[in-house]
């Protein structure tokens, strides 16, 4: 991945990381909306919602069409896609891990002498 | 009941962290110690064009370990502290040494799934988003160059 790929995914998390955020974009993934729509469950005001929205939209997660004077929101796919990407490639690599541990673990015996045991509690010397 | 046959990956989005649930045909003791048995561990914990060697390891609560990671002329350490070592879990911290200042928490669960089948419950938390960044940039599966090479091993070294 290019650094610019990587700046992208890293804005994107930290975009997602804000719980109306979050909410906005599964409101968005019905379908595109605009600002007001999207303000309307909230009792909060649409600048904050516009807010979050610039947020969301400099992440590449959401953008805004020019369209007379709606301008809806819309969900832009590809941005989710590359952070699909950075997990799967995440989990691709630990699960190639994990099989090397099936090996390892089928390998050992169930009679195998027990791991070392914890910090052994230290002996009480007697007073005098 | 679901069964994690396969690795499964969740990124958590209000902290840097990262959870893996995977189910083993094992005892919760075995794969207890597949981690805490430094030659079993350096067995599957690198890829296979990387060589582990162990450097100390007292797998105790409050023992620490350091291992070196190799792959042609290159030498990579790790090193951390077991916080917790019980029966059911272990709890370390990790760092790598190419980046000194990061530390990751790593807290593992072993559950009883009966049957001989444990469920591993791995957890990763970085201390910082710029960790997480650096795993976000290590999606290279060879080295390409010096400082991917290193990222590489920060995430293949099993950062869970």
């Amino acid at each position: 991945m290019d650094d610019e790929g990587v700046d992208k995914l890293n804005l994107a998390f930290a975009a997602l990381a804000d719980p109306t955020r979050r909410d906005l974009v599964a409101r968005l993934s019905l379908g595109d909306a605009t600002v007001n729509e999207l303000a309307a469950p909230y009792g909060v005001s649409l600048q904050a919602i516009s807010k979050h929205l610039k947020v969301l939209e400099a992440a590449g997660l959401v953008s805004r069409r020019r369209e007379a004077q709606r301008r809806p929101v819309h969900l832009e796919a590809e941005t989710f896609g590359l952070m699909l990407d950075w997990i799967q490639r995440y989990q691709r690599q630990a699960e190639r891990r994990f099989q090397r541990l099936e090996d390892v673990l089928a390998t050992m015996s169930e009679t195998e002498p027990p791991s070392p045991p914890g910090v052994p509690t230290p002996h009480r010397k007697e007073l005098p | 009941m679901t069964r994690y046959d396969q690795a499964h990956v969740e990124a958590d989005p209000n902290v840097p962290l990262i959870r893996i649930t995977r189910d083993f045909n094992a005892t919760p003791a075995q794969l207890r110690r597949a981690h805490v048995d430094p030659e079993l561990y350096a067995r599957w914990v690198g890829p296979h064009d990387v060589e582990t060697v162990i450097d100390h390891w007292d797998a105790r609560t409050g023992g620490s370990w350091r291992f070196l990671n190799r792959r042609g002329g290159e030498e990579y350490g790790f090193h951390g502290s077991f916080h917790e070592v019980s029966d059911d879990r272990i709890v370390q911290t990790f760092t790598f040494e190419g980046w000194p200042e990061g530390v990751s928490l790593e807290t593992l669960r072993f559950e009883d799934l009966g049957d001989g089948r444990t469920r591993l419950h791995a957890q990763s938390l970085v201390d910082s988003f710029e960790g997480r960044d650096m795993w976000l940039q290590s999606d290279m599966e060879t080295g390409v160059n010096e400082g991917y090479a290193k990222l590489d091993a920060l995430l293949a070294d099993g950062t869970i």
